[in-house]
């Protein structure tokens, strides 16, 4: 896009004309320019297909969630629905993955990495490789699924607290103080001892402890917004309270939120994979990477292998969001916003 | 200053009130009845009901949430029903266990984090600057319990440098402080038995206690079964003060007043220590502070790698084995814990930083 400069004769200020950019288009162009952000999502895209194309289960869902009989004749999309619902089997088969990742050879348990099997068997004989390319489902899953669910309640909770202020935001900031003064793991620890160990309920527990840090962003920047002059106007022209802080408020506070919330994604896969390694988090046959870890690390002596992997992968991913987060930050920070 | 202070400790008392309230409903939200919990599947109904009555769980929720806070402002945190042990008495053997931990993830973090930083910084765009950048990158991406087994892998089996797990050398023995200086015999009356109470307290602290009692062979045992748990805990810590020191050094050596002590020819080693360290160091202060909280949430993964004796093993195992009184009780000792050392962190900083004074 071409940008020009022009002097003004009167004061000499240079400014810029052109077409205006978007705060967003700004930022995407930004962060391509970041080459460690780039790194970042690399590794999250390897990992994402290695999630959705692990076996073809999640291609076999658009026919088992429209359960319609086609007719022979179908045309258009239709006809292509359904030559994909011949395509996909009836049963989940491995697509990316080379082997069942639940199947077992008993008798070739904790066998070293070789030709057939890339990074081993473990101990009881499942392939290495297929569980880990399966665990990015529970990783991804649990990660930005606890942050999600986490933005959603902090994020609303943040508003209500420094948009009505006074008692409300009192009561819901020392609320948010109560559970800071846990740390974050313990906190976690309890919540999944009383819930009982699995999957969902590891999801529920590390999305509630990370519920007051989004609240408190939130909280931090509605009370800047709502001093701002276009929210005076908003409240002028007689806009109700509440599509006020939907439509005014809120979209401004979304950057803090995009940066921390994929930075929290690497906290929760660490603490996910942390309570599945305890035995607190996926239950058993599941493929989970820090269950594997949990699982394996019995045979650490005897075949490093179980343990060495399923640990650099949980690293991968982490690092992945850290440096996607930091770009992110880098690149949707007002402050930086000089060029 | 004392201003801030009486704030700051009045502001604790919602927190402690949150906490007490927290851990006391994590028994009553167990799924079932947790007089059937405790007592397990096979108890018959007489038995529940009278549990019910001695345990007051039929009296109104307020009345039974009284009466913990009073047990426990008494100390008593109950009896684990694992092993009958009272769970105040089993946590003071453990508590010292986890802070000589966190204390040696502390120490590690700091000497190796800050010098690291202070490097980096130095040289600017060297080598060094960016292998420790790329470390601190891979060090708070890396899962704290990993890198504790790899560490037990690589130096305590296939190298055998040091003890892969556990506080001490089987066989090795410690004495008390009691033991060693006979202080039953010294301290008789009514107040010995709490101050050999308290000394023995101490001795759980072993490394305090061999140096005390001038034990160097237990000394040197403890110091190499502490090293590699420390490391792994500390590994997450060295990469964020790293990082801290790095960032908060480069920007104070960018300022005039560096270019002036350098212009009127200082030596370089005083300008970096009396010129730009004194300033760079809030910020770490700060850091360092909130990094000590994660520590001990940390120590609960590392010690279950080095099976070491501490309270986050105890909370683990305990849960596992739904012995409830003792998950309770070390839940909230945790807590208190960690509510005690961000309240030191934050009166410190304020004394560190005459601008903090409070509205």
């Amino acid at each position: 896009m071409p940008v020009t400069t022009a002097e003004t004769a009167a004061g000499g200020f240079r400014f810029r004309t052109g077409k205006p950019t978007s705060l967003w288009r700004d930022a995407w162009r930004r962060l391509l320019r970041n080459k460690l952000a780039i790194v970042g999502m690399v590794v999250l895209g390897i990992f994402l297909v290695m999630a959705v194309a692990a076996d073809n289960y999640l291609l076999l869902l658009p026919r088992t969630l429209f359960k319609v009989e086609l007719a022979e004749d179908a045309t258009g999309p239709l006809a292509f629905l359904r030559a994909w619902g011949e395509l996909t089997a009836k049963q989940a088969t491995p697509l990316l993955a080379p082997y069942n990742p639940y199947k077992q050879e008993l008798v070739r348990r904790r066998e070293a990495p070789s030709r057939e099997y890339l990074l081993g068997l473990d101990e009881t004989g499942r392939d290495m490789l297929s569980r880990i390319i399966h665990g990015s489902r529970a990783s991804l899953q649990v990660g930005v699924g606890s942050v999600s669910f986490a933005i959603v309640i902090g994020a609303l909770m943040g508003a209500v607290a420094g948009f009505l202020g006074r008692w409300v935001d009192n009561l819901i900031m020392r609320l948010m103080d109560i559970m800071l003064a846990f740390p974050a793991m313990l906190l976690a620890i309890a919540i999944v001892s009383i819930l009982g160990p699995g999957l969902m309920n590891m999801l529920y527990a590390i999305a509630i402890v990370s519920v007051p840090i989004y609240a408190r962003i939130v909280r931090a920047s509605v009370l800047s917004v709502r001093e701002q002059d276009y929210i005076l106007a908003a409240r002028c022209i007689g806009v109700p309270p509440l599509r006020m802080l939907f439509r005014n408020v809120l979209p401004n506070c979304l950057t803090p939120l995009i940066v921390q919330g994929t930075l929290g994604i690497a906290t929760a896969i660490l603490n996910a994979a942390g309570l599945s390694f305890l035995g607190l988090g996926a239950r058993p046959p599941k493929a989970e990477w820090g269950a594997m870890l949990g699982r394996g690390r019995g045979s650490i002596f005897t075949a490093p292998h179980i343990v060495i992997f399923p640990g650099i992968t949980i690293m991968l991913m982490v690092l992945g969001f850290n440096l996607l987060g930091d770009g992110l930050r880098d690149s949707l920070d007002p402050r930086l916003r000089i060029d | 200053m004392t201003r801030y202070i009486v704030q700051r400790l009045a502001m604790l008392i919602p927190v402690l009130i949150g906490i007490s309230v927290v851990t006391f409903s994590m028994l009553r939200l167990i799924p079932g009845d947790p007089a059937t919990v405790m007592l397990g599947e096979h108890a018959t109904i007489e038995q529940i009901e009278d549990f019910r009555e001695r345990m007051g769980l039929n009296d109104p929720i307020y009345i039974q949430y009284l009466r913990y806070l009073q047990s426990v402002m008494r100390g008593d945190l109950g009896r684990s029903s694992l092993t009958q042990e009272w769970v105040i008495v089993e946590l003071g053997q453990r508590l010292p266990a986890t802070l000589e931990l966190t204390l040696g993830a502390m120490f590690i973090a700091c000497t190796v984090g800050i010098l690291a930083g202070v490097i980096a910084a130095y040289y600017h765009n060297s080598f060094f600057d960016l292998a420790t950048m790329v470390g601190a990158l891979i060090g708070v991406s890396m899962p704290v319990f990993w890198l504790g087994l790899i560490l037990m892998y690589i130096f305590g089996f296939k190298l055998k440098l040091l003890p892969p797990s556990a506080r001490m050398t089987v066989g090795v023995e410690l004495q008390t402080l009691n033991e060693a200086y006979h202080l039953d015999q010294i301290l008789s009356g009514p107040w010995g038995t709490p101050v050999i109470a308290f000394t023995d307290f101490l001795s759980q602290f072993y490394l305090l206690a061999s140096i005390l009692t001038g034990d160097w062979k237990a000394l040197l045992d403890v110091l190499k079964h502490l090293v590699l748990p420390s490391v792994a805990l500390g590994s997450i810590s060295v990469a964020i003060i790293a990082r801290m020191t790095r960032s908060s050094l480069l920007e104070v050596l960018g300022e005039d007043y560096v270019r002036t002590a350098r212009a009127k020819g200082l030596r370089e080693r005083a300008v970096l220590t009396k010129h730009a360290m004194k300033n760079a160091f809030l910020p770490i202060i700060t850091v360092i502070g909130l990094q000590f909280g994660g520590l001990l949430a940390g120590a609960i993964l590392t010690e279950t790698i080095f099976s070491w004796p501490g309270m986050g093993r105890l909370v683990v195992n305990r849960i596992l084995a739904r012995d409830y009184p003792s998950v309770q009780g070390s839940v909230l000792a945790i807590a208190l814990v960690f509510v005690f050392v961000n309240l030191m962190v934050d009166i410190s900083y304020a004394y560190l930083d005459p601008r903090i004074h409070y509205e």
